[in-house]
C-alpha cells in the first residue's frame, strides 16, 4: 500500500478497495515502527489524522470526494497547523500552539487529506543537512550514519521511507530540492508567489517559497495543485490562475530545449554525480529533446548574495521572538533587555544566532549599501543570466547538489562548507523561479538528483519534462531495503 | 574581512542575543569567514543595475481599510509566557 502512486491510491479509494481509516492506519503503523529510528516526525498526530479520515470516508461514500479525498499526508512543522504545535524545529517554539492553519494547511485540510503530523526540519528552516533541530538530527533512509539534506530533510527522509505517500516543504536556497536529491524522491519548489506563504513561519520572505515531496512527479503535480493559488493574506502572493498540473504530464518531449550551463558542470562536480547526470541528459535526447550549452556568468555570485539576503531578512524576521508574547522566555528575567537576551540567546540554536548577527551586521547603519543593496543588485544579475538562456531554451538542467548524503557530523565545524551545499540551488531562489529534482542514479548506494529548471510559472512544463523522464526509467521506484516491508 | 571578539559582542546587543563569553572567538571566526565568503560580491560593478526585491518586481497590493479579521485576543494571548487581566506580563521598565 505504501508503494503506491497518488493516482493509485485515489482509485482504491474510490472504487472502496480500502477506507481512508485503514490507509491511515497502514502509515500510522509504519511510523510507529520506523520513526525512532528516522527522527523524520517532530509531532505525531494519529487521533487527528483518524478523525480526517473519517469524514473523507464519508465524502467518499456520498460522492463529494475528489481525487485526494482520504490520502494521509505530513506537513513541514514550518506551517500553522491550528491547535497542533508548530515548533520550526526550534526550542523559542517548542511551547507554540499555533493559533490558526497556514493557507497551505487549510488548503490540504479542505482537500480532504488527513494530517499524519509535523516534520522535523532544520531550525527556522536555517541549514543544509537537518542536524541544526532542537529535535536532533534527522538520519537518511539510504543510509542512517548520513544526513537526509535540509532544511525539509524530515519531509525527504519521511516519503523516501514511504511514512507518508507525500509531504510539504519550504524552499529558500534548495531546502526541498536539495533534501530530496539527497534522499532519492522528487520535490518541487514552484515559482516565487505562486504559493502562500501565509501561515509559513517567516525565514527569509523575499525567497521562501512552499511546495511538495513526492515520489514522482505525477504524485507532486497532485499535491501542488491545490496548494497552489493567489492568497488575500500574502502580500507577495501572484493573482494568476492555477492550471491543472496533471494535464500536461503526457506531452511529448520532441523538439525540448534544454540549457546546460556550462558554469554548472565545471570543476567542483562529483564526477560520480557528473555522470549520472549525463546518462539523464542521454536518456532525454532519446525522448527528442535537443541539448544546448549555455552560460550563466553569474552563477558564482549566488552563494555570496544569497549569505546577505538571507541573514539579512531573517535577522528583522526573527526579531519578533522576544519572550512577551509566544514563545520561549527565560527564567528570572532581571529587567527588559535581560528578559529580550536571554530568552532569544537561550532558545536559539548555533545557526540561527550566526544567522542573525550576520544580519544584524550587514543592515547596522553604513553598511546597508555594502551588503544588502549590493546584494540585491547581484540578485538582478543573476535572475537575468535566467531571462537570457531562456530566450534560448525551454528548460534548464544540471546537478540539484554537488554530492550524495554526506556523513552526520562531516560539516558542522565549518558554517561555510556547509553553504556550499546549495550551490545549485540557491540561484534558483534569488531569481524567483520554479526548480524540481528528479531522482537520476545511485553513486556508492546513494541516490542523486537531476534539477530542471523552469521559467515564471512553468510548473506545469517542469513537471511533464519529469514526468516524461520517469515513464522511461524506474529510479524513482527505488527505495531504502530497510523500509520495504 | 575579520571581527573582533568586541565586535560580536556589540553586535549580539544590537541583536538582542545573549552570548556566552567563551563563544565569543568561535562566533568571530563564523562570522568573519562568512563575511570572507560574501566578500565576492565587492568585485562586481553595479553602478547601473536596480536592486530587485521580487522576481516579478510586483508593487504592494492595497485593499481597502474594513476590518477583515474577528476579535480572538484571548485564543492568541494561551501562548503568551504570563498574562494578567488581558495583558502581556513583562519585567518592570519604570522605576
Amino acid at each position: 500500500m505504501h508503494n503506491k502512486s497518488i493516482a493509485e491510491l485515489s482509485a482504491a479509494l474510490q472504487s472502496k478497495d480500502i477506507s481512508s481509516v485503514e490507509l491511515t492506519q497502514h502509515f500510522i503503523e509504519r511510523i510507529k515502527k520506523y520513526d525512532n529510528d528516522l527522527n523524520s516526525f517532530i509531532t505525531q498526530t494519529p487521533d487527528l489524522a483518524l478523525e480526517a479520515a473519517k469524514v473523507a470516508d464519508a465524502s467518499i461514500a456520498n460522492g463529494s470526494a475528489g481525487a485526494l479525498t482520504g490520502i494521509p499526508l505530513a506537513q513541514k512543522d514550518i506551517f500553522c497547523t491550528n491547535g497542533v504545535r508548530t515548533s520550526c524545529g526550534s526550542k523559542m517554539l517548542d511551547n507554540f500552539t499555533a493559533p490558526y492553519d497556514a493557507t497551505v494547511v487549510s488548503n490540504l485540510n479542505a482537500a480532504g487529506m488527513p494530517m499524519l503530523g509535523k516534520l522535523n526540519m532544520d531550525e527556522f528552516a536555517m541549514g543544509s543537512s537537518n542536524e541544526n533541530s532542537f529535535y536532533g538530527a534527522v538520519k537518511n533512509p539510504w543510509d542512517t550514519d548520513r544526513v537526509p539534506g535540509g532544511s525539509s530533510g524530515g519531509s525527504a527522509a519521511c516519503v523516501a521511507a514511504r511514512l507518508a505517500p507525500v509531504a510539504t516543504g519550504t524552499d529558500t536556497g534548495g531546502s526541498i530540492r536539495q533534501p530530496a536529491s539527497m534522499c532519492g524522491i522528487t520535490g518541487i519548489k514552484p515559482t516565487y508567489g505562486r504559493v502562500s506563504r501565509f501561515g509559513i513561519v517567516s525565514y527569509a520572505s523575499s525567497l521562501d517559497q512552499a511546495g511538495v515531496f513526492g515520489r514522482s512527479a505525477e504524485d507532486c503535480a497532485m499535491l501542488l495543485e491545490p496548494m497552489a493559488g493567489f492568497d488575500e493574506k500574502d502580500s507577495t502572493c501572484i493573482d494568476k490562475p492555477v492550471p491543472n498540473y496533471a494535464a500536461n504530464l503526457n506531452d511529448s518531449l520532441q523538439g525540448l530545449k534544454i540549457g546546460l550551463p556550462k558554469e554548472y558542470f565545471s570543476n567542483g562536480i562529483d564526477g560520480n554525480i557528473e555522470k549520472l547526470i549525463d546518462e539523464a541528459i542521454a536518456e532525454y535526447k532519446k525522448l527528442g529533446a535537443e541539448v544546448i550549452e549555455i552560460s550563466l556568468p553569474n552563477s558564482h555570485l549566488s552563494i555570496p548574495a544569497y549569505y546577505v539576503i538571507a541573514p539579512a531578512e531573517c535577522s528583522s524576521n526573527l526579531s519578533r521572538y522576544d519572550g512577551v508574547r509566544y514563545g520561549y522566555r527565560c527564567e528570572d528575567p532581571k529587567d527588559l533587555t535581560d528578559m529580550y537576551m536571554r530568552s532569544r540567546g537561550e532558545a536559539f540554536g548555533e545557526e540561527v544566532l550566526r544567522r542573525i548577527m550576520v544580519g544584524t551586521y550587514a543592515l547596522s547603519a553604513g553598511y546597508y549599501d555594502a551588503y544588502y543593496l549590493q546584494a540585491q543588485k547581484i540578485r538582478r544579475l543573476i535572475s537575468e543570466d535566467f531571462t537570457k538562456a531562456f530566450e534560448q531554451v525551454d528548460v534548464i538542467m544540471g546537478p540539484t547538489a554537488p554530492t550524495t548524503a554526506f556523513k552526520i557530523g562531516e560539516k558542522t565545524d565549518d558554517p561555510v562548507t556547509m553553504y556550499l551545499s546549495d550551490i545549485y540551488t540557491i540561484a534558483v531562489n534569488l531569481a524567483g523561479l520554479p526548480g524540481i529534482s528528479v531522482p537520476v542514479g545511485m553513486a556508492d548506494k546513494l541516490p542523486a538528483g537531476l534539477q530542471i529548471i523552469g521559467n515564471y510559472f512553468d510548473e506545469a512544463k517542469i513537471l511533464n519534462v519529469a514526468h516524461q523522464y520517469q515513464q522511461n526509467t524506474d529510479w524513482h521506484l527505488q527505495m531504502p531495503a530497510a523500509y520495504q516491508a | 574581512m575579520s571581527l573582533t571578539t568586541d565586535e560580536i559582542k556589540n553586535i549580539a546587543y544590537l541583536a538582542r542575543l545573549s552570548i556566552e563569553e567563551d563563544r565569543m572567538h568561535t562566533y568571530a571566526d563564523n562570522l568573519s569567514g562568512i563575511l570572507d565568503l560574501v566578500e565576492q560580491m565587492n568585485n562586481v560593478d553595479t553602478s547601473a543595475i536596480a536592486p530587485m526585491a521580487h522576481p516579478q518586481d510586483m508593487s504592494q497590493r492595497l485593499r481597502a481599510d474594513t476590518i477583515t479579521e474577528e476579535n480572538q485576543r484571548e485564543h492568541f494571548m494561551e501562548n503568551a509566557p504570563a498574562t494578567e487581566a488581558g495583558l502581556f506580563l513583562v519585567p518592570k521598565v519604570i522605576e
